[in-house]
């Protein structure tokens, strides 16, 4: 059974469309890797599933398990059990890191550690003065807490150095099979494919997916031959 | 007239509290109730019986504020006053609380309130002032507090305001700070104020540093014109005035800040923070610079606008609606911790404004 399913969507942001003619379909434990080169709408699709009210949803609609969201509040969908690890997470000043995981857990400490925190940036404010790679693994904290069913982790792995990196990617990886969650994962480099192992995987460009199948083979093509190729390939089949 | 147990209670929410044993001052429109210290050093009296005891304190009046300011000096100058007198004597580190409440009970009253703090030399000072009007009451506060800190001592001070939609309140604050000395003012204003204005001004000898806080929330349809100014005068003097804001409602807040830079090697810094949570809100942040030495420094930071997207839209993604993000986002932005409280007020000054968010 599919857990999402997007159906030829179509996404505009003010008067531009910057998705469209999106089909996908997650099934239930799958882990899909979604490549492209800047721009080409990876960001835009993971928000359009969480519902960040900036993008509009103008056709199509957004199924998570079996069920019609795509009218459904950001917090609502939140509720349903799907996460975003952002890739550039806000600070919010004043807010204690604290406070903050009190949403979700009752044992920060504990949430915070998994991650490779350590428990000092419980009284800091949610990622102010965090380095990159801080703020990528407060996020991955959240993911503990949270425990949602669908996570969608947008360049989880940019910004982090090779031993964090190892770290939370086994924690992940681990995490993730052990509870059963569906994952879309949004990687420029792919460094934490290494560690999470998708089956499949899709390419996007100018705002569509092109191509869907094998990860492996995708990923190779895609190191040998750049997105060039994908483009030319894209023409082809046209 | 006694303390009533109405006047208790209400005196609590700006951090006074009666059962504490401390040097406490409490003064109903212009009867001083109790004037009472435990703490050897220490001297707690009302202006009025002061200027009896001690004829010197004359000179003492209308130096760290000018007389001629404006119509609110010169109404205070002109009228009968009364407020509290507080000296900390020569070497005495006090850390103990000193608490002083201004009560406006009369209706319609024009509240003239003069205060005279002495911190002699090498002495250390903390005060908590609440004041507060009774409910249902419209009244005028006039507030003048003159502090002189002579060499290396230390002055906080936390001024906690609570009053309602009918008062004009119109506090001038004067410190002069001799060398070595520090100042710090804290001040707390979180309930709604028909009109607020007020503007404490150090002047900062040889190695004197001052910090002017303010943590205001705007309610309803208050005007609020707070700031803070320091003139430089000494070498290596420095300021920092730093205010954070939230305007809700209709209400207006003005955010200023002026520092003068006389003294070589003088530092001054502005940061100024607010968020807008109201159409219908308005927040103007002035800040001043001069700089009269080449070898000073001053700087200032200032950010003022409604809540950004991307923060609403991050804890609406965790679950939370609208409403629910924007109240975290706003009492984050509350958070007493940038105030400079001693530790012995801490519990108790957050505990109020936790409150007080609350009920709003």
């Amino acid at each position: 059974m599919a857990i999402l399913e997007l159906k030829n969507l179509k996404v505009k942001i003010g008067n531009k469309v910057i998705l469209d003619e999106i089909n996908l379909s997650l099934e239930k434990r799958e882990i899909r890797a979604i490549f492209g080169p800047n721009g080409s709408g990876k960001t835009s699709l993971i928000s359009s599933i969480i519902g960040i009210p900036s993008y509009k949803i103008v056709e199509g609609k957004i199924l998570f398990e079996e069920r019609d969201i795509t009218k459904l509040p950001i917090y609502e969908r939140a509720k349903l059990g799907i996460f975003c690890a952002f890739q550039n997470p806000p600070s919010i000043r004043g807010l204690k890191v604290k406070d903050f995981l009190k949403l979700f857990t009752d044992d920060e400490k504990t949430v915070l550690e998994f991650s490779g925190l350590n428990s000092t940036f419980l009284d800091r404010e949610v990622n102010v003065g965090f380095s990159g790679g801080e703020r990528k693994k407060f996020e991955v904290a959240q993911i503990f807490a949270f425990k949602p069913k669908l996570l969608l982790l947008d360049e989880i792995d940019s910004g982090v150095d090779v031993e964090s990196l190892k770290f939370i990617g086994k924690k992940l990886a681990k995490y993730i099979q052990k509870n059963k969650i569906s994952v879309l994962v949004v990687t420029h480099h792919g460094e934490i494919l290494r560690y999470l192992k998708p089956s499949k995987a899709s390419v996007m460009l100018n705002g569509r997916i092109v191509c869907s199948g094998n990860y492996k083979k995708i990923w190779k093509t895609i190191r040998e031959k750049g997105y060039e190729w994908c483009e030319k390939c894209k023409l082809r089949e046209k | 007239m006694q303390v009533e147990r109405e006047m208790r209670k209400e005196a609590k929410k700006v951090g006074i509290d009666l059962e504490a044993n401390r040097p406490t001052y409490f003064q109903v429109d212009h009867d001083s109730l109790i004037q009472f210290s435990n703490v050897k050093g220490i001297e707690v009296l009302s202006t009025k019986e002061a200027l009896k005891k001690y004829p010197w304190l004359k000179t003492y009046f209308w130096r760290a504020v000018d007389r001629k300011k404006d119509e609110y000096t010169k109404y205070s100058s002109t009228h009968e006053f009364n407020g509290y007198f507080i000296r900390v004597k020569k070497n005495i580190k006090a850390s103990i609380p000193i608490q002083a409440c201004l009560y406006l009970k009369t209706n319609k009253l024009i509240q003239n309130v003069h205060n005279i703090i002495i911190a002699e030399e090498g002495s250390e000072l903390n005060i908590i002032t609440g004041c507060i009007i009774a409910r249902h009451k419209a009244g005028t506060h006039i507030g003048i507090s003159e502090f002189f800190l002579k060499r290396n001592s230390k002055v906080n001070f936390t001024m906690i305001h609570a009053w309602n939609e009918e008062t004009e309140v119109r506090p001038r604050t004067g410190a002069i700070l001799e060398e070595n000395s520090t100042f710090t003012s804290n001040y707390i204003l979180l309930t709604p104020t028909r009109s607020l204005q007020m503007m404490p001004k150090t002047v900062n000898k040889k190695n004197c540093k001052s910090y002017l806080k303010s943590l205001l929330l705007g309610r309803k349809n208050s005007f609020v014109d707070v700031g803070g100014e320091s003139i430089l005068k000494g070498r290596n003097s420095s300021s920092l005035i730093e205010s954070r804001m939230v305007a809700k409602e209709n209400s207006r807040i003005i955010s200023r800040g002026r520092i003068v830079a006389e003294g070589e090697n003088s530092k001054g810094h502005i940061e100024c923070r607010g968020l807008l949570v109201s159409k219908k809100a308005e927040i103007k942040a002035i800040p001043e610079l001069v700089s009269l030495n080449e070898k000073s420094e001053l700087t200032h930071e200032a950010s003022v606008g409604k809540i950004k997207d991307e923060e609403l839209w991050y804890l609406m993604s965790r679950g939370l609606n609208e409403e629910e993000a924007t109240r975290m986002i706003v009492n984050g932005f509350l958070n007493p911790e940038f105030l400079e409280i001693p530790d012995i007020l801490k519990v108790q000054i957050r505990k109020i404004i936790e409150e007080t968010k609350r009920k709003s």
